[in-house]
């Protein structure tokens, strides 16, 4: 463990986080607590809207974002950690989209007038690989690493709201680099295989489920046929998407062959040695495949 | 009866207000399809988002907003990030959806998704499909 004043930072988890993304938030904190990052929860938070909204004449839809920077700044922080990336990217174009222009900003402080702080608009968004990258360093990371992950081939899978549109992401649009570079760090290889920067088909797994089955099937596939060992990733949504169902593709597909699906904090903690269920790995077989890779 | 190419007054009244809020200039477009080919919703729908963007310069703007197209897009922004006009198809898509859903069509009825399934959806999925699919 790092000794010395530890880094802290107010953190936004989102609302699956605290659902069916558990396993993501509790692996960071795990991750965190390694590296001496402490991770403030903010009070009050609430749902991001998940979606930046796209009309430039919505100012109400930005709403939800606004009041979470109120909060982040009740704190007396001017940053805020997100690991998921949709609200990494929902709440870092939107608040850019409000603190960018003053009538937008002073019309919603105003209509949220029970608000006892006015949000100045200076807060900034970031995501934990930005923090990790920039903050920290890939050396430090590597200097944590107590089981190697050698000969362990990880895809990274991008897919949106992570690197997409220009100027929102945590990367280079086109080619991206930060999951790579990270698993480096953790002693394993990076696969480099096509379908890093595809979507998985996002919000249409309700209204569309055979469109995210057909994504899943080519996405996973693609990985596997570039000879990774698993995929890691870093947004739930994703992780339902391409990881809970491929269950149903291998059920309508003949011959798929499925690949497990992690978030970065998870194969960082498995990396850095800690337990499994310290991580919320509960899958068996990815977890005999990650530790005898460990072991090598 | 659809005349082609005519711009009539409502049409040309739904198009400035979709170029207003999405502050794109459909115009723009050479027609390469480059957004159509990145697509990853290409496989249901209807019209391609280039073809989508092509009704739009003609004036046809009631076959584009009775299209599959701006409902099965899941907002990736591939076609955004990779336009060589620089035009925001993303934006233009979500303003069409604007216009049907300010008049309080929703697209998503929850009573066709089942119970089984409904049980097992991320908070995550909800929020977004009921944002983009919903007024």
């Amino acid at each position: 463990m790092s000794s010395g004043k530890p880094r802290t930072i107010a953190y936004y988890p989102g609302c699956t986080l605290k659902t069916t993304g558990k396993a993501f938030e509790q692996s960071a904190f795990a991750i965190a607590k390694v590296l001496n990052i402490q991770m403030r929860e903010i009070e009050r938070w609430n749902c991001c809207g998940t979606v930046f909204s796209l009309t430039t004449d919505d100012t109400m839809h930005h709403i939800a974002t606004v009041r979470n920077m109120i909060r982040v700044e009740e704190m007396g922080e001017s940053e805020v950690l997100t690991l998921c990336s949709m609200c990494y990217n929902t709440l870092k174009r939107a608040n850019e989209f409000i603190a960018s222009d003053p009538v937008r900003l002073s019309e919603l402080n105003d209509f949220m007038y029970k608000e006892e702080l006015k949000y100045s608009g200076k807060v900034k968004v970031r995501h934990l690989l930005e923090l990790l990258r920039d903050d920290l360093g890939w050396e430090q990371i590597r200097s944590k690493v107590t089981k190697p992950l050698s000969g362990l081939r990880v895809a990274s899978y991008y897919g949106c709201a992570l690197v997409r549109p220009e100027g929102a992401g945590v990367d280079n649009l086109e080619d991206p680099s930060v999951m790579e570079d990270l698993v480096r760090a953790l002693g394993a290889e990076p696969v480099n295989w096509p379908s890093r920067l595809e979507c998985c088909g996002s919000y249409q797994t309700l209204a569309n489920k055979d469109l995210v089955l057909e994504r899943t099937e080519h996405i996973v596939s693609s990985a596997r046929e570039s000879g990774a060992d698993l995929i890691i990733l870093s947004c739930p949504l994703c992780e339902f998407n391409i990881g809970t169902r491929q269950v149903e593709v291998a059920e309508r597909s003949y011959g798929f062959k499925g690949l497990p699906v992690l978030y970065f904090t998870q194969l960082m903690g498995f990396a850095f040695g800690l337990e499994a269920k310290e991580l919320g790995i509960e899958d068996e077989a990815t977890i005999k495949l990650i530790t005898e890779m460990g072991a090598a | 009866m659809i005349e082609l190419g005519k711009h009539t007054k409502s049409r040309r009244d739904i198009l400035d207000k979709v170029e207003r809020i999405s502050e794109v200039d459909v115009f723009a477009c050479y027609q390469c399809g480059r957004c159509s080919g990145d697509c990853p919703s290409i496989s249901l729908m209807d019209i391609m988002p280039n073809q989508a963007i092509r009704l739009l310069q003609l004036g046809e703007v009631e076959a584009v907003l009775s299209s599959k197209t701006i409902w099965v897009c899941a907002s990736c922004f591939t076609c955004t990030s990779r336009c060589p006009k620089g035009i925001d198809i993303a934006r233009v898509l979500e303003a069409l959806r604007q216009v049907c859903l300010r008049k309080n069509i929703d697209q998503l009825d929850l009573n066709n998704i089942p119970e089984e399934e409904r049980e097992r959806y991320p908070t995550i999925a909800w929020v977004s499909a009921l944002r983009k699919l919903s007024g």
